[in-house]
């Protein structure tokens, strides 16, 4: 079947069921997009498609609506996207295996929601943090905000 | 993150080269008792296991495993400080498993004293150990110990370096070293204006034989350490380029995951995968004993086949139920006491001749650690060489292990650690990656990844134990507990640890009462005592072991005898704590941080408390309010005493991310047990908090400690009676068990 993935045409040889995840990681080598639950409740697997952040690891590939967007399509160490600057600004980080999927979702909400409330970004960023960066994780997203309002 | 890797499989090591962390101790004798385990090559020299300097300038060898803690950010700044180098230019890597990398300090922290006790025999029994440690060679991450162990080793190995580079320069120039000095990565002749680059001198340097007692710099001259650095990790981690266990990818890899006997420890009687092997993708299913593996050209495609599994297990060696398991933990206070490491005064006597003796009885659930990235390894058997490409906090362990199990000599063993995605004591067990070593030896020459799903991961961890605590108490006149005595029972973490790792377990565990015991206390009659169990069931290390209870069970006793007597639970730890100066100004401190004595408005409350573990002193003020939707937190105000902060901002994450880890298993952490099995299978029914549910956090850092104490564990422990103790002043309900959302309803 055919998927665009960060502005790429791709052709992937996959079962229709396979979730989208699994394409990324094991078929195409895209590991930035991270396992860690298999059942949507976590929210490591954090990709947008069309513009919307969703659950890689729940989407079958056959229903893959629309272009897909990755943290590698983000940004990269040499070409940063703004959400990206300011996680590193405010060092949000912890053990990291989360923020791929934490800054998608941000990048997801400040695409639909410029300049969100507290309890906006309460209900947008659901997504799990074992080390509890979350109050980083706050201050990043309303930083971006701001910044991408002076853009 | 190859250099080291690629460095140590060359042929002609540099082993002679002085090991500079071993001048820390003094024990010159020992000084090369490992081999530098980095070897050189054309163009990098390797000064000492921490440094390798080639033409990308300098990559800092930080031998813990970075789990999230920041810690390869911090043990680079110790050699960075003393090198005087650019930290723009600073590179840090895992570096090999060796015995070179040594943890003292953890293995120093096991003593049977307390925290605060500098009593001959306590500092002679930490000497002793620290000795051992070195030859022991375990290279470990835990017990809050990689600053402490390294803050002398690392300095010292910057400062060595730096001398023989400035070593090298002045034979080039022919004039005195001593009229030479260095300024971010170069040496510079001050006389001439002449200067040359660490990787130009670094070969030469090399050859020179560093000098065993570098002088370092005075705290006033730091440049880095004191400081809040970037975190070297942070540009990689926020652009999925960070490689944990789990991205790595290797040529012909193949792709698996396992099930095992969900009655852990249980047998495997049989099982028909012949609708598995018919499964897409599926190259082979291999019974590894007690469990099944399946090996497919995909994750998923292995996670599906082994779905496809009928199995016949076996009965778990320990209670099938959780009420039966916790009768089991009851039954050890009839049993011989495993340890009493505090008995002050004469506690029977003093409770014999009580009027009032408050009881009460507490209890805590099994935890899992459920790091985020689920339990995997990589392995590969080619030409008699076993590499393993994991996240891992003891690769030493690992890589002794894997030989044995493999039927290799250790040489033949390479362990490349990667990232790890949250470790909490989990990725110190070996289970995992022997799981992938025995699959690497089933398909020799290709590599293998192993991947857990989420549900083996929750339901096959070696979890932190469940406890229940006796506690009678008596308040004296003087506002403060005449009397307070604690019996723990608890599985022994210790005996099931070591009992993996192939160990000696000798004496007690200090696990089943640390946190009730060692607290900077003054009580007359004092004396707490545990109790092992002795279950078949795996238990391990979870971020602050014993404490992680034994605070939940200490401090809430406190509150109900400050209750009992009518006196304010600040007031009382201040006078209990009068003999620990420490202690009396992290209490003093969170009180003004929280206004303690400020009454807060009807339908708020606040709740105190205080942990010594690791060497750090936490004490915390947790503020609740009621809401029509339930509990609220509200905020949580933290100050810890670490002796010497280092990295500040850094310190105030780890409490951060302690206090809400400690907060996520009060709320709502529970692994229980029917038909020998754990209940939970996924982040569903084993949460933890999530943003909205987390208050802002206010952490003070305090600097009045002897020496140098950790950090990642100690924000734990505190925060689940800080939390409890809140609740009961907001609503009057004494919470004696855990998790307390089947008490209490949090919006």
């Amino acid at each position: 079947m055919n998927l665009t993935i960060n502005g790429k045409q791709l052709q992937v040889d996959v079962e229709p069921d396979m979730p989208l995840l699994w394409v990324l990681r094991d078929e195409l080598g895209l590991t930035g997009t991270k396992f860690g639950c298999g059942i949507a409740q976590c929210g490591a697997c954090t990709v947008h498609i069309a513009g919307t952040a969703v659950r890689s690891c729940s989407i079958p590939a056959s229903s893959v609506w629309g272009p897909v967007t990755t943290i590698e399509g983000l940004g990269s160490p040499q070409h940063l996207h703004l959400i990206q600057q300011i996680w590193i600004d405010q060092q949000v980080a912890q053990c990291g295996y989360c923020q791929p999927g934490q800054i998608m979702a941000a990048a997801g909400l400040l695409g639909q929601n410029p300049a969100p409330s507290d309890a906006e970004i309460d209900a947008a960023m659901s997504n799990l943090c074992r080390c509890g960066t979350y109050p980083r994780i706050r201050t990043a997203v309303h930083a971006a905000a701001k910044a991408l309002q002076e853009l | 993150m190859a250099t080291a890797g690629t460095l140590t499989r060359r042929a002609f090591l540099l082993g002679s080269v002085a090991v500079a962390g071993g001048v820390a101790f003094g024990v010159y004798q020992y000084r090369q008792l490992y081999p530098n385990p980095l070897g050189a090559s054309a163009g990098a020299s390797v000064l000492n296991p921490y440094l390798i300097i080639d033409q990308r300038g300098v990559t800092i060898i930080t031998p813990r495993a970075e789990m999230g803690q920041g810690v390869h950010s911090t043990l680079a700044a110790l050699v960075a400080e003393e090198l005087d180098v650019r930290w723009e230019e600073v590179r840090a890597e895992h570096g090999p498993a060796s015995p070179a990398y040594f943890n003292q300090a953890v293995i120093a922290g096991t003593a049977p004293f307390a925290a605060f006790d500098t009593s001959t025999a306590a500092r002679f029994t930490r000497e002793a150990l620290g000795v051992a440690s070195k030859f022991l060679g375990v290279q470990i991450t835990g017990g809050s110990s990689s600053v402490a162990d390294a803050f002398d080793k690392m300095r010292l190995a910057g400062a060595a370096a730096r001398m023989v580079l400035i070593e090298a320069a002045a034979r080039r120039w022919g004039v005195p070293a001593s009229s030479l000095r260095t300024a971010d990565g170069q040496v510079i002749n001050p006389a001439s204006g002449a200067q040359f680059s660490y990787s130009e001198l670094a070969v030469e340097a090399a050859s020179i034989t560093p000098p065993t007692e570098p002088t370092l710099k005075d705290r006033s001259q730091w440049r880095y350490l004191g400081k809040s650095m970037p975190r070297l990790d942070m540009p990689a981690k926020c652009t999925g380029t960070a490689q944990f266990g789990i991205d790595v990818r290797l040529p012909d890899m193949l792709y698996a995951t396992v099930r095992a006997n969900p009655r852990l420890g249980g047998m495997l009687n049989s099982f028909d995968a012949s609708e598995a092997k018919q499964a897409k993708g599926v190259k082979q299913v291999i019974d590894l004993g007690g469990a099944v593996a399946v090996v497919a050209d995909n994750t998923w495609r292995a996670f599906q086949a082994a779905a496809k599994i009928k199995f016949d297990w076996g009965p778990a060696p320990y209670p099938a139920s959780s009420e039966a398991i916790f009768t089991a933990i009851a039954a050890a206070f009839n049993g011989p006491v495993d340890d009493v490491p505090v008995d002050n005064g004469d506690v029977s006597l003093a409770l014999a001749g009580a009027q009032q003796v408050v009881r009460a009885e507490y209890q805590v659930p099994f935890l899992a650690h459920s790091t985020l990235e689920p339990m995997n390894a990589v392995a590969q058997l080619h030409n008699g060489q076993l590499e393993i490409w994991a996240g891992h906090q003891a690769p030493t362990i690992i890589r002794q292990q894997a030989a044995a199990l493999a039927g290799l000599p250790i040489e033949q063993v390479q362990l490349h650690v990667q990232f790890l995605g949250g470790g909490f004591g989990r990725r110190l067990e070996s289970d995992y990656i022997l799981q992938a070593v025995k699959l690497a030896m089933a398909l020799p020459g290709r590599p293998i990844k192993l991947t857990w799903t989420r549900s083996e991961d929750i339901q096959h961890d070696m979890y932190r134990p469940a406890a229940i605590a006796r506690c009678q108490g008596v308040m004296g006149s003087a506002g403060v507990p005449l009397v307070v005595q604690m019996d723990i029972a608890s599985p022994s973490v210790g005996r099931s640890f070591a009992a993996r790792v192939g160990m000696p377990a000798v004496g007690p565990d200090r696990a089943i009462t640390e946190g009730s015991a060692g607290q900077p206390y003054s009580i007359a009659n004092y004396r707490v005592s545990g109790y092992d169990p002795g279950l078949q069931l795996p238990v391990g290390n979870w971020r602050s072991v014993g404490a992680s209870f034994n605070s939940f069970f200490h401090e809430s006793f406190l509150d109900e005898l400050a209750l009992a007597g009518g006196v304010d639970p600040l007031a009382m730890r201040l006078q209990m704590t009068a003999d620990f100066p420490v202690a009396q100004q992290v209490l003093n401190s969170v009180a003004a941080m929280a206004n303690w004595q400020q009454p807060l408005p009807a339908g708020r409350a606040r709740g105190l408390a205080l942990c010594l573990s690791f060497g750090t002193t936490v004490a915390q003020v947790i503020e609740v309010s009621q809401t029509d939707a339930g509990v609220r937190i509200d905020k949580v105000y933290c100050a810890a005493d670490v002796g010497i902060a280092l990295d500040p901002q850094n310190l105030e994450a780890q409490m951060s991310s302690a206090i809400i880890y400690g907060l996520s298993a009060a709320i709502m952490g529970e692994i229980s047990f029917a038909d020998g099995a754990v209940v939970q299978s996924n982040f569903h029914d084993y949460d933890a908090l999530r943003m909205r549910q987390v208050p802002p956090i206010e952490v003070r850092i305090l600097e009045n400690g002897p020496t140098l104490s950790g950090a990642g564990e100690p924000g734990t422990p505190p925060s689940l009676p800080a939390l409890a103790n809140a609740i009961h002043a907001l609503t009057g309900q004494r919470l004696r068990s855990l998790p307390l959302n089947k008490q209490v309803k949090f919006a």
